[in-house]
């Protein structure tokens, strides 16, 4: 037997190997330096260097790491440049506002930043990846400096339990998740998509009990009822820039390999997981939004916020099996989502003085005569999270109903539309604390240049995708075109 | 197909005999004179001291940490070394790319000063 060496073209994985090899050269750089600031600038530029030459993919479509006679074990095209933007502007917006809350509580290490270059590179193979093997390498890679990253205060025993948890249970769903993997390649004989998608027959009970365990191992990950147990306890317990990053970045790779998955290797199963997407939608909808009610601690809140926030996802994501435009309304959901969520962190930030103190929503009462700018800031994002026009919640939730309802799922749609509306208590009583109370304490509020930069591309980004959605809807879409013309062409 | 899977049930069936059997007969044939040193739990000739709920240092722990990630170095090493006439330049290439990277987790531990012991 002659061995044939893959064709590999590594500038396809450049942005990967961008972040990676920046993870890898802070690593040795922590043997002769212990500066903190050469390290945010170092990671800071990495990203964005990533981010360049990610742009300058957008348009074609590449695949790489190709065995004899294989497909491609990765692929680029316009939805993994999308996502990968996303998650690269998710990296910068958490080193933003991470800058001088790491310096004023004492957290910051330089394995902070390692760790999220590593975690970067998983999340954008997450998106990138064209075979269930890697789609499951690259989940731990994404994972596991989460876990570490979630304890990073170790000083405190919150964190310390957010870590345990977060690793136990992601451990658990990681598992979960090899079996359907393994069940897939039981009935089809294949990890690569393509492949799957070319053998995999409707109704083979051992593809559908496989489909079952990548659902909820994605699940898992993205914190849908009835796997976000772990979510609220996590969120609250992490450094408050690693539930930042996490809220966003974990979520959008799983998001992005959910529907590469989903979408490129099991059409054929499409029947059996569109009802099943659409009652976990439901579910988290429901669940997520009645639950973030009753929480007095907005880190919390915000957790239960993120759980319902992948209802409003997944509702896209079930509409896919359908029709695949709907995927380009979840695209936009996830940038609007980028923005608002980022932003709203950033002001949190801002007010945790100490770690763990001032995040409770007592604490914003007076908030508007300490900080107007702040908790202007904040207004904007909590109406965006609400989904109230002109700002970019609204755009994608409006995009994301439509998807549904073009699906006839109109009554998705309709659970959907009644908790927006039961969101906008718990979202608004964060606006009617700023505003309507004073509070008891009345010093200004500051931030910091990097968090004021932060804040203010959340913001605008927040309000163009409010009054503009239209052109970046259509660059959603073309995102969109890609990855069916691959699954049309093998 | 199925022929594989009469041979694992066959396998699951016969298994457990052996050792039963064996173990079995061990228990009938031989004479049994207990004594409070033969009732021991390690019957070594030492006698055991203490609860093995103790508190270990912690450092094993980070010492067994970079232990296993050079075990899967070796169990990544051995196959390319095997293939090795077949893969060629490839693979030497892929091989020490991978083992650089772990050289730098190395030299990151031995900076952090994890290596020493304390």
């Amino acid at each position: 037997m002659d061995f044939q060496p893959p064709i590999i073209n590594l500038l396809i994985v450049a942005p990967l190997l961008i972040t990676m090899g920046a993870g890898l050269f802070l690593m040795l750089l922590n043997i002769f330096c212990k500066r903190d600031g050469v390290y945010y600038w170092l990671t800071l530029a990495a990203i964005a260097a990533a981010l360049v030459q990610n742009v300058a993919m957008w348009g074609h479509e590449y695949g790489t790491f190709i065995a004899r006679g294989s497909y491609p074990m990765v692929v680029s095209d316009n939805f993994s440049v999308f996502l990968n933007s996303i998650l690269l502007l998710s990296g910068i917006g958490t080193l933003l506002i991470s800058r001088n809350y790491l310096h004023r509580t004492k957290l910051e290490r330089p394995e902070f930043y390692m760790l999220m270059l590593f975690s970067l590179s998983g999340m954008m193979m997450m998106g990138m990846a064209n075979d269930l093997i890697l789609v499951f390498v690259a989940l731990e890679l994404l994972s596991i400096p989460l876990y570490i990253m979630a304890g990073l205060a170790v000083s405190r025993d919150d964190s310390k339990e957010s870590a345990m948890k977060y690793f136990l249970l992601g451990a658990f769903s990681s598992g979960i998740f090899v079996y359907g993997i393994a069940l897939i390649y039981g009935a089809t004989g294949a990890t690569a998509l393509p492949a799957v998608y070319a053998v995999l027959e409707a109704g083979s009970p051992l593809a559908m009990a496989g489909t079952a365990f990548l659902m909820v191992g994605f699940a898992f990950k993205i914190g849908a009822v009835p796997f976000h147990m772990w979510t609220p306890d996590v969120y609250e317990g992490a450094p408050t820039v690693v539930t930042a990053f996490m809220s966003v970045g974990a979520k959008v790779a799983g998001f992005a390999a959910l529907l590469r998955v989903f979408t490129v290797a099991l059409p054929a199963m499409s029947d059996a997981w569109m009802g099943a997407l659409a009652l976990i939608a439901a579910l988290t909808l429901i669940i997520g939004n009645v639950v973030a009610l009753m929480q007095t601690n907005i880190k919390r809140m915000l957790g239960y916020s993120s759980i319902a926030h992948a209802g409003y996802l997944l509702i896209g994501v079930a509409a896919a099996g359908q029709h695949s435009e709907a995927v380009g309304s979840v695209l936009l959901y996830m940038l609007a989502y980028l923005f608002t969520t980022m932003g709203a962190f950033g002001v949190v930030i801002a007010l945790e003085h100490k770690l763990g103190e001032g995040i409770m929503l007592e604490d914003y009462k007076g908030l508007a005569k300490r900080n107007p700018w702040l908790s202007a800031a904040m207004l904007v994002f909590m109406l965006s999270l609400t989904g109230v026009p002109p700002t970019g919640g609204f755009s994608g939730k409006f995009y994301i109903f439509r998807s549904a309802v073009e699906a006839n799922l109109w009554w998705l749609a309709i659970i959907a539309i009644m908790t927006s509306v039961v969101s906008g208590y718990y979202y608004l009583r964060v606006v009617f604390y700023m505003y309507m109370f004073d509070g008891d304490r009345t010093e200004p509020v500051y931030a910091g240049t990097a968090l004021k930069t932060g804040l203010l591309i959340a913001l605008v980004g927040t309000l163009w995708l409010g009054f503009f959605p239209a052109g970046w809807f259509e660059l959603a879409y073309k995102a969109v075109i890609g990855t069916t013309q691959l699954l049309a062409g093998g | 197909m199925l022929d594989n899977w009469q041979f694992i049930a066959i396998f699951v069936l016969f298994a457990p005999l052996i050792p039963g059997a064996a173990i079995g007969a061990n228990w009938l044939l031989s004479p049994k004179k207990p004594n409070r040193i033969k009732q021991e739990t390690y019957e070594c000739g030492v006698e055991a001291v203490g609860s093995s709920w103790i508190q270990f240092k912690v450092q094993y722990y980070i010492y067994a940490l970079v232990f296993v990630v050079f075990d899967i170095e070796a169990v990544f090493l051995f196959p390319i070394a095997a293939a090795y006439g077949l893969l060629g330049a490839f693979a030497v290439v892929e091989i020490v790319l991978f083992v650089l990277i772990l050289v730098a987790a190395l030299a990151y531990t031995w900076g952090d000063g994890s290596l020493e012991w304390v």
